[in-house]
């Protein structure tokens, strides 16, 4: 492991990863503080750009825009009470009360800390963890990664869809519908292309993600009349007061912030959990453990109360990267689109990516380190001038959005029909988002869909083309109650809140 | 049943995927894997059938969690320019050029949006996409096609 850690400080050290990081925080954090813009539109924007870097360079890239959109839509949660992410929804319970005290500054000097430690400790998890469940993952066949991989649609259409469970379903079908677009990796047969030529390397990874992402979210944000940035015209971004944090908010902030970690992370590996739900977990577990007194303060400003989903939503991050890492399976919709970037460098992740590519695993790893250390050299000065860039007006903010996403497309294909065809499928998602289908769950499976048709195929073929591979293995059948359980506490939970 | 338009899309969706289904039987598979356990049409048809399962739920189960859209405050007029817009941008961007078509795509989507400082309109449009360009085709090596330039001897 020493060996590794070398590798990857190596890698991740040299002038321009450290560049990369720092920018991918920079502009990571500004697209995080826009309201409605959270990482995965602010990592897809950044694809074209990884085009011209090595893979360990563009991931580098990403995991600093990762970090940085999560610290960003702290930064709007708290000053403007409008959460750039979901991730950071709970941190706006404590943090905005504290900014109306006039203590705008700490709350954001908490907050940077908070993340600071969450991601540090939970990158020290992901280092002990990783290699381990490398080796594990080793003995995984087709019928567990078939499992696993029906876990994750499961779960992330459970956890992302806020109650509408079947839309999120349908998303999920819909994902893996686009997937099967194209020649079948086998047989070389083309499916559903309609003699269209264009159509034969099937829908790129990049198209779907800026159509259902950067490119959707700007429309929406026209077609709603939304201004991400018109809260900010109404406060004064100058006047954050002190970032000092005193002796006594340490104290309190010592204790928080190892539990949260750890609560964070955990959620982070689980498939579809994330950020949203380790955030309010830790918010939930904190409350329940301060003394009386400080309880009352909850919701009002509480220092407990901002450091705890602070620290949960940064470390979720960290675990989020597990799943992906080991076992070739992402756990979130972010790291979906990381993982289709992946793919587009031709680095096949999984537990073998351990082996046959130790400097981009190592690299990742120790760059949230480094990510870390720079987001909190690079936010805490900057705070009020970077929270200023919350006032760029939305006329300029939509067509800009509008030309990356073109932009990337011209230049993966330089091809007219692509760009129609991301156009139409903002157009639909656009409209879906309206009635709130999910996209998260569709780029997951779109992500996802070839890798489960292999492993569904590999299984029938050992099979006969029986179900049975489905409870041989121990391990596929406790993948596989696990989803059924999942699907179980979903119905109960649809039922018990109508009744 | 209540007819709202969440079940509308679930009833597209199902016909969708019945459509998708019987694409996804006529898919030709070689003779020799006709009756193999699993070729090229397998996935897709279980996909079919998903499809119609998830929807056909949605459209017979009741919908507690009615989302009420209001159109009347959906700006329409603004998103179907862009759109047109960015079809027009797609459609010349091949023929005439990357620089060309960019610029004057962010210079028309910033007026239709309501943007009229123009000095800022310029600034972000033609100097702001031959930087975006150069950072690109000069520093990263990412290829960029581009006739008009090419025809006026800017690019090589």
């Amino acid at each position: 492991m020493i060996e590794g850690i070398l590798i990857g400080l190596t890698t991740a050290l040299t002038l321009q990863n450290i560049l990369m990081v720092m920018v991918g925080c920079f502009f990571g954090t500004i697209i995080g503080m826009l309201p409605g813009l959270g990482p995965m539109t602010a990592i897809a924007l950044m694809i074209p750009i990884t085009y011209g870097f090595d893979p360990a360079t563009g991931l580098i890239l990403m995991a600093g825009v990762y970090y940085g959109a999560v610290f960003g839509g702290s930064t709007s949660s708290i000053l403007l009470n409008a959460p750039g992410v979901p991730g950071t929804v709970a941190t706006s319970f404590d943090g905005y009360p504290m900014a109306q005290q006039g203590k705008a500054g700490k709350a954001l000097a908490i907050a940077a800390w908070s993340s600071f430690a969450g991601g540090t400790l939970s990158a020290i998890y992901l280092l002990f963890m990783a290699p381990s469940l490398s080796k594990v993952s080793l003995s995984f066949r087709s019928p567990d990664y078939f499992a696993l991989m029906i876990l994750g649609l499961t779960a992330i259409a459970a956890f992302s869809s806020k109650g509408q469970f079947l839309k999120a379903m349908m998303m999920v079908v819909l994902g893996l519908m686009l997937a099967s677009v194209g020649q079948d990796s086998l047989s070389d047969i083309t499916r559903f292309t309609f003699d269209n030529m264009n159509l034969t390397d099937g829908i790129s990874f990049v198209l779907v993600v800026m159509a259902t992402f950067a490119m959707s979210e700007a429309l929406t944000i026209i077609l709603k009349r939304n201004d991400p940035t018109s809260a900010a015209k109404q406060v004064s971004l100058t006047e954050l007061g002190s970032i000092k944090i005193n002796k006594e908010e340490r104290t309190k902030m010592y204790k928080t912030i190892p539990r949260s970690s750890v609560i964070g992370f955990l959620i982070g590996v689980l498939p579809g959990a994330g950020a949203t739900i380790a955030s309010f977990l830790a918010y939930g577990m904190e409350r329940n453990v301060v003394s009386d007194e400080e309880k009352e303060k909850f919701g009002k400003g509480s220092v407990n109360g901002l450091s705890a989903p602070e620290t949960a939503n940064n470390a979720a991050c960290s675990g989020s990267f597990v799943p992906m890492l080991t076992l070739g399976i992402p756990g979130s919709g972010t790291t979906a689109v990381m993982l289709g970037a992946l793919l587009g460098f031709g680095v096949q992740p999984g537990p073998r990516l351990y082996m046959t590519n130790p400097e981009i695993f190592w690299s990742i790893i120790m760059s949230m380190y480094i990510g870390m250390v720079i987001l909190l050299i690079l936010n805490l000065p900057l705070i009020p001038y970077i929270a200023r860039i919350l006032a760029v007006p939305k006329n300029y903010l939509i067509p800009l959005i509008l030309f990356f996403s073109v932009t990337g497309i011209y230049v993966m294909s330089f091809n007219n029909f692509d760009i129609y065809l991301m156009i139409g499928i903002a157009v639909v998602a656009t409209f879906l988002r309206l009635y709130d289908f999910p996209m998260p769950p569709l780029i997951l499976a779109f992500v996802l869909g070839g890798l489960m048709e292999e492993n569904l195929r590999r299984s029938l073929l050992l099979s006969n083309g029986s179900w049975e591979f489905l409870w041989d293995r121990t391990l596929t059948s406790c993948i596989l109650a696990t989803t059924i359980l999942i699907v179980l506490w979903h119905i109960y939970k649809t039922f018990s809140k109508k009744n | 049943m209540n007819i709202n338009t969440t079940k509308i899309i679930s009833l597209l969706f199902f016909i969708f995927s019945a459509f998708y289904l019987y694409t996804a039987y006529q898919i030709q598979v070689f003779a020799f894997d006709e009756n193999a356990p699993f070729n090229a049409r397998t996935f897709p048809i279980y996909l079919g059938y998903a499809g119609l399962f998830f929807s056909g739920l949605k459209l017979i189960l009741p919908d507690p969690n009615t989302i009420k859209v209001d159109h009347e405050n959906l700006e329409y007029k603004k998103t179907g320019i862009l759109i047109l817009i960015a079809i027009i941008y797609g459609a010349t961007i091949l023929k005439v050029g990357y620089f060309l078509t960019t610029s004057l795509f962010l210079f028309a989507s910033y007026y239709f949006l309501g943007e009229r400082r123009w000095i800022l309109m310029f600034l972000l449009s033609f100097p702001f996409v031959a930087a975006f360009m150069y950072l690109l085709h000069g520093i990263l090596d990412i290829y960029l096609r581009d006739p008009f330039l090419q025809s006026i001897g800017v690019m090589g």
